[in-house]
């Protein structure tokens, strides 16, 4: 298949699976119990009042009505209205969604600076101390639930060692937000030299970063350990060491170069992972994200902000896989017959 | 041989966290929901081994009550999550077609959430109930089995003893569940036990945000919350302790399920 002709039926393959995604999140919040009209209309409506609403919001026409209603908002970007910020959903989520993004690049960071060569030192030196180190991390770690190693990480390191500031968001008190460029406080302040706001943005990212980062560390060592290993037994390996070639290049030439085409899927796995652990390290380091927002709004049971950010996760995770499937696809050929 | 000892601990941990929450009751030290004024924010110590939290109820036999949640809740989703896969993959497996097509769609159209937001929206979308937290888990873990049932079931619907199955005359649905699928069960078995271990973190996750078991009801992820406050004033034992029991469970779970792997699939043997 040619590379123009994968693309395409890939693209189009994602056609279903959004619809499908919508079909779900419609479901959730048109079908199940809890009248959205009952709850709109506030505890004192009277049943005229609960239907005039319920007619108003369409809720009394069919159900294949009310969901081509429902998906035409979602392609205007009509996520519906939040009951307590009063603002659309869609603008609340804009506003959040830099601390979320850089929250979560920070973590692939780390997790991928930390987890490659550890699962590449793992598998050369198999058995060796590194290895027994990544896979205690691998079932210790996962072990773990994130908001645990949160809270641990600000006992440790805020209370007692006091090397971490308080737990509370993205910049110390006192300290103004950088000019915004791309919303992320940290890029934004080393742009503007901005060297007060830079100290204190990353000061406040260590720790939500390494908590963040340390969950996803695990299945990143994991996998790239796995894939080194199979690749070392492989014939042209083999073949490396019969002609002679030094260890050096042969592992970190030839062997590491071909691990990581396939850890280059594992970018959509940890985006799963991280979008998870992000909604409790949120809560945790009181980070202003997306996460933080849709938790907010269920302790209010407002539930257009929660459901608006299922749907959107679902669609970013859709079209980071997507992008994941053709990045393989250019780089390795190979996929594309299958 | 160190691996064999490995795993038989942490088997001999999961029964034991299994024995404890049978006998709460008569193992619990305290009521785990009696406050008691005079004895709140207690350190560990001989009365409180693991201390008392801000109502002065007695953190361990809060955990060990808790156990009994958090284990329900991860064996019935899991075992929900069995069920509808193995019947969903079966079916698909072996009739193919439009039944294999409709199912799969389903399937990758589930998998297309991130399983822990899926839970987070069907438990916020459908209220806080323990049955809740069960079906959301079970629904998240579905694409798993299916897809696993079904893979084997192409495998084992070629087989001899299939076709033998199929000649002398049997039913579809007696080759398919009575036949075939005990056939696909090893692979299955060990995901299920991988699989507790992920629900009883999901099932915290969910509580810790304030989804799904409500207080007074003790579960490890809603102590843990209630500990979170209380980091900065230094009383450390609330938030670490319902935590620790999460992570040895789960550990003890994974160390389970990988040693089954290697048992089932020789091939598996250290690779991952």
């Amino acid at each position: 298949m040619g590379l123009g002709r994968y693309v395409a039926t890939r693209v189009l393959l994602v056609l279903p699976t959004l619809f499908g995604v919508t079909l779900i999140t419609f479901a959730l919040t048109y079908l199940l119990p809890g009248n959205p009209a009952l709850v709109k209309a506030g505890p004192l409506a009277t049943p005229e009042h609960i239907r005039e609403m319920e007619r108003q919001m369409g809720l009394d026409r069919p159900v294949p009505v009310q969901y081509w209603r429902y998906l035409s908002g979602v392609l205007r970007g009509d996520f519906g209205e939040s009951a307590t910020t009063g603002r659309p959903v869609l603008q609340d989520f804009l506003q959040r969604v830099p601390a979320t993004l850089e929250l979560t690049l920070a973590s692939m960071l780390i997790a991928i600076a930390v987890g490659i060569p550890l699962g590449v030192v793992a598998a050369v030196r198999r058995d060796g101390p590194v290895d027994h180190a990544s896979r205690l991390l691998g079932v210790g770690g996962v072990a773990m639930p994130t908001f645990w190693t949160g809270l641990l990480a600000v006992y440790l390191f805020f209370y007692h060692l006091g090397v971490a500031p308080p737990p509370l968001g993205r910049l110390s008190p006192g300290v103004m937000a950088p000019t915004a460029l791309t919303g992320l406080y940290a890029v934004d302040a080393l742009l503007t030299g901005n060297a007060r706001a830079l100290g204190s943005a990353l000061h406040q990212l260590m720790l939500p970063s390494l908590t963040l980062g340390f969950s996803v560390m695990a299945p990143v060592t994991r996998m790239v350990r796995a894939t080194m290993l199979e690749i070392l037994e492989s014939d042209y390996i083999k073949a490396a060491w019969a002609a002679g070639l030094p260890r050096r290049t042969i592992v970190y030439g030839d062997a590491l170069r071909n691990c990581l085409i396939p850890v280059i899927t594992l970018v959509g796995v940890v985006f799963g992972f991280l979008m998870a652990g992000n909604v409790v390290v949120e809560i945790v380091f009181a980070w202003p994200g997306i996460g933080n927002y849709a938790v907010t709004s269920l302790l209010t049971k407002d539930a257009a902000p929660i459901q608006g950010f299922v749907l959107f996760v679902a669609v970013v995770y859709v079209l980071i896989n997507l992008t994941v499937d053709l990045v393989y696809g250019v780089v390795d050929p190979r996929i594309r017959l299958r | 041989m160190r691996r064999n000892t490995l795993s038989l601990l942490a088997l001999g941990a999961i029964l034991t966290i299994i024995g404890l929450a049978l006998a709460a009751p008569l193992v619990a030290p305290y009521d785990p929901d009696a406050p008691q004024a005079e004895e709140t924010l207690q350190a560990p110590g001989w009365r409180h081994w693991l201390g008392t939290d801000i109502y002065g109820r007695d953190q361990l036999s809060r955990i060990v009550w808790a156990a009994r949640v958090d284990l329900l809740v991860a064996l019935a989703a899991t075992a929900m999550a069995l069920t509808t896969g193995c019947v969903l993959g079966a079916l698909a497996g072996y009739r193919g077609g439009l039944v294999d097509q409709v199912v799969m769609r389903l399937v990758d159209t589930i998998m297309a959430f991130p399983a822990f937001i899926l839970a987070m929206g069907i438990t916020a979308a459908a209220g806080n109930a323990t049955a809740n937290v069960v079906v959301a888990i079970a629904i998240t873990h579905v694409p798993i089995y299916t897809r696993l049932i079904r893979s084997e079931m192409l495998r084992v619907r070629e087989m001899e003893y299939a076709e033998a199955a199929r000649t002398v005359g049997n039913r579809q649905r007696r080759i398919i569940f009575f036949h075939l699928l005990p056939n696909c069960f090893p692979p299955v078995i060990v995901q299920a036990t991988l699989a507790m271990g992920f629900a009883i973190l999901t099932v915290a996750a969910l509580s810790f945000i304030g989804l799904g078991i409500q207080p007074p009801q003790s579960e490890w992820g809603a102590m843990a919350a209630e500990g979170a406050s209380y980091i900065v004033s230094g009383e450390w034992w609330i938030f670490l302790f319902p935590g620790l029991a999460i992570m040895v469970t789960v550990l003890a779970f994974n160390l389970v399920g990988d040693s089954l792997r290697d048992l089932l699939d020789p091939r598996m043997r250290g690779v991952a």
